[in-house]
């Protein structure tokens, strides 16, 4: 089968490859009808997070249709459309039987290099490096699926692919982040990062009856898309100005009562403080830059949250920990247990009061996946989201 | 039996199979979790190569200019002064190679403090000669301040080095321990039946039992096999169960697994310990060796295994079959 391969750092391509196997009776093999490149895979393309393999599969916003089961998946059968979560979990152990699905205490068979570079290891995620699991990810025309009875979420035909790949990752995202603020009559947040995940927080937030959400970015057409269609009512553009003052100015003073960072490890910003993080991550004195972070915890009023949906991956420097003691901050973060909201939210859908599908920029074959890749972190063509169709 | 590790972190990590270069970047990560950025040098180290250049540039002025050498430190200037400064240079100079080229090996210093209670000694012969000599008596001196660095520098290159090499291992003994979601009966009932741990210890090919007798068979690296016999001499239902290898066998171990209720529902606790006995003649001691770079991360791993198989019905597995 073709399948997406990371190759190096800055270098994926489509490569023939054995097609996959049931490894395991609970294992279904999919035939991928869509799946899409996600802001976290540019992080694996731009080599930040280790243990990647050249020849690994990426990919793990995927969906399609159900080919063959194991002799233990009792849900689904050969034929069924279904959307698969990016966390891989087994259901059964503690941690999935109080829905913390991305911290599966089963599906990591590599949780001992997890252990050494966080203490514990979270759950197993497809495509996204030997420490988390090593399984081959979806951007490819067939891909297994272990636990398919915990995580496969059967979709009805009346809905496009479209509506519904989202499920799989970024509309959870996003929608963990805005759950995270616990939204109150009058809320104000301030959303940093109006990519797809970042664009999908602002339209959760307005979901949950937040009162105003500020979308903070640098990129004009993102800025354009949170205000057009993710129901951001302000946006607030870094290259033009503070983006502190702004939000003081915004909000009067209080500052946001929560504020998301929909960013993550590669951030970017202006002065001083950006070079030097950019100078010690190259250094690999810290693996993450945590710009929007800093920013968010220095902006968020006190007693706030602070909602933490982009990705980090390992330590960061100058924590502002004065302020989140001093100032009665909360912190909360997360890799997305997806199983817990793929079905209130397939049913959100299912209502019409969200269609995450506008987040989507551009549509392309599996085959024009590195082509993807370069558009999506150039930002070039106003490039927001690709969709790339396997089948 | 006792129930400490006799096998250090650093065996960590040559057990797994490495990972393309993952090794690299996680190392890098031991040290950002130790707050040590820097790395391996250690200040005894620095001491060290400091001692090593300082040896080398006496032992340079005793071998080029031994009459200058010998005025310094209030000695005649004869010809058997001078030959004997220059033996002493060669010393000095093959010290001071020694000490720069393996800064971490404790020997070379070790060596030098033995040549500098060779100096003392000689130049308590010349202040013998010449009592009062100032030059004497503050010559004495700095080779006694010097010795006294070499002695300090030594000893605490000679700590290090047995930190970094561990204890030597003759009999293992491994604990580790996970709780599994299961009930105690559960658990107990699988561990029981011997004949199920090959299906998540890794380096165990079979176990066959017959009656009170249980044969199994481990497979060791460099594709040979080892066979023993086994019985057990504790079993409390639900509680442990304990081990121990017949007599004969060329692997003599005794193991124990205890159950206990995880608090607030949460499962039962699974906590293992094996003991290995030290192995006879040179085979032995290879696979003593081999054994030594394994246990703690090996036997985790297998219960990592024991509770997937427990909670989910069989081993995690991802990649290519």
């Amino acid at each position: 089968m073709k399948a997406n391969c990371w190759m190096g750092a800055k270098k994926v391509s489509v490569e023939r490859v054995p097609d996959p196997q049931i490894m395991n009776p609970r294992d279904a093999i999919l035939r991928v009808t869509s799946t899409a490149i996600c802001g976290s895979d540019l992080h694996l393309f731009n080599g930040f997070i280790p243990t990647m393999e050249r020849g690994d599969i990426i990919g793990h916003e995927f969906m399609g249709e159900v080919m063959e089961v194991g002799a233990e998946v009792k849900e689904l059968k050969p034929g069924d459309r279904v959307v698969v979560p990016f966390t891989i979990a087994c259901g059964s152990c503690y941690s999935c039987q109080r829905q913390l699905f991305s911290l599966c205490e089963n599906s990591n068979p590599n949780s001992w290099m997890a252990e050494k570079l966080w203490g514990h290891s979270p759950s197993g995620l497809f495509g996204y490096s030997h420490m988390l699991g090593g399984y081959a990810g979806g951007q490819a025309e067939f891909v297994r699926v272990p636990f398919a009875d915990v995580g496969a979420l059967k979709v009805p035909s009346t809905l496009s692919d479209e509506q519904v790949l989202f499920l799989s990752d970024i509309f959870p995202t996003g929608y963990m982040g805005a759950d995270f603020c616990n939204i109150q009559r009058g809320d104000v947040i301030a959303v940093w990062g109006a990519g797809p995940v970042g664009l999908l927080a602002m339209a959760s937030a307005r979901l949950l009856g937040a009162e105003r959400v500020i979308a903070i970015d640098r990129v004009p057409y993102r800025l354009k898309l949170a205000k057009e269609k993710a129901n951001a009512t302000d946006v607030i553009n870094y290259e033009h100005g503070d983006v502190y003052e702004a939000l003081m100015e915004l909000t009067a003073g209080r500052g946001p009562d929560a504020c998301i960072d929909a960013v993550g490890m590669e951030a970017h910003a202006h002065g001083p403080m950006y070079m030097l993080d950019l100078a010690k991550q190259s250094a690999m004195i810290e693996t993450d830059r945590p710009l929007a972070l800093r920013e968010a915890i220095r902006c968020v009023r006190n007693g706030g949250i602070v909602s933490v949906i982009g990705v980090y991956g390992g330590f960061i420097d100058t924590f502002p920990m004065g302020a989140v003691v001093n100032r009665g901050l909360t912190i909360r973060a997360a890799q997305t247990p997806v199983q817990r909201y793929m079905r209130p939210l397939l049913e959100r859908i299912e209502r019409g009061e969200i269609d995450p599908s506008f987040v989507i920029s551009h549509r392309m074959s599996l085959d024009e996946a590195p082509h993807g890749f370069d558009m999506f972190l150039r930002k070039r063509d106003q490039c927001e989201k690709v969709v790339l169709k396997a089948a | 039996m006792e129930s400490q590790q006799t096998v250090g972190q650093r065996a960590f990590f040559s057990e797994q199979p490495p990972v393309g270069s993952n090794e690299r970047s996680l190392a890098r990560i031991d040290r950002a979790w130790d707050g040590d950025g820097a790395g391996q040098s250690t200040s005894a180290k620095r001491w060290a190569q400091g001692l090593g250049l300082f040896s080398i540039g006496l032992g340079l002025a005793e071998l080029l200019v031994p009459e200058d050498v010998a005025r310094l430190i209030g000695a005649k200037s004869d010809a058997r002064t001078r030959t004997t400064l220059r033996a002493l240079g060669a010393r000095e100079l093959l010290s001071g190679v020694g000490i720069l080229a393996q800064s971490t090996n404790p020997r070379w210093l070790w060596a030098r403090l033995g040549g500098d209670l060779i100096d003392v000694a000689m130049l308590s012969t010349t202040l013998a000669a010449e009592p009062g000599s100032a030059r004497g008596v503050a010559a004495t001196a700095a080779v006694l301040g010097v010795a006294a660095l070499d002695g300090l520098t030594a000893a605490e290159l000679s700590r290090e080095e047995a930190v970094r090499e561990g204890p030597l291992p003759n009999a293992l003994h491994v604990v580790a321990a996970v709780t599994v979601n299961r009930p105690p009966e559960e658990v107990y009932r699988f561990w029981h039946n011997f004949e199920n741990l090959p299906s998540f210890m890794s380096h165990l090919e079979s176990v066959r039992v017959e009656g009170d007798q249980s044969h199994w068979r481990a497979k060791l690296p460099p594709g040979l096999h080892l066979h023993w016999s086994a019985e057990i001499v504790e079993d409390k239902p639900n509680e442990c169960i304990s081990w121990r290898s017949l007599p004969g066998g060329l692997l003599q171990n005794h193991g124990r697994v205890a159950f206990r209720p995880a608090p607030g529902d949460r499962g039962t606790e699974v906590h293992v310990a094996l003991h290995f006995e030290p192995l006879a003649g040179a085979l032995g001691r290879a696979f003593g060796k081999a054994l030594g770079s394994l246990p703690t991360q090996q036997l985790r791993g297998d219960l990592k295994r024991f509770k997937q198989v427990m909670e989910t019905g069989s081993t995690t597995k991802a990649g290519e079959p």
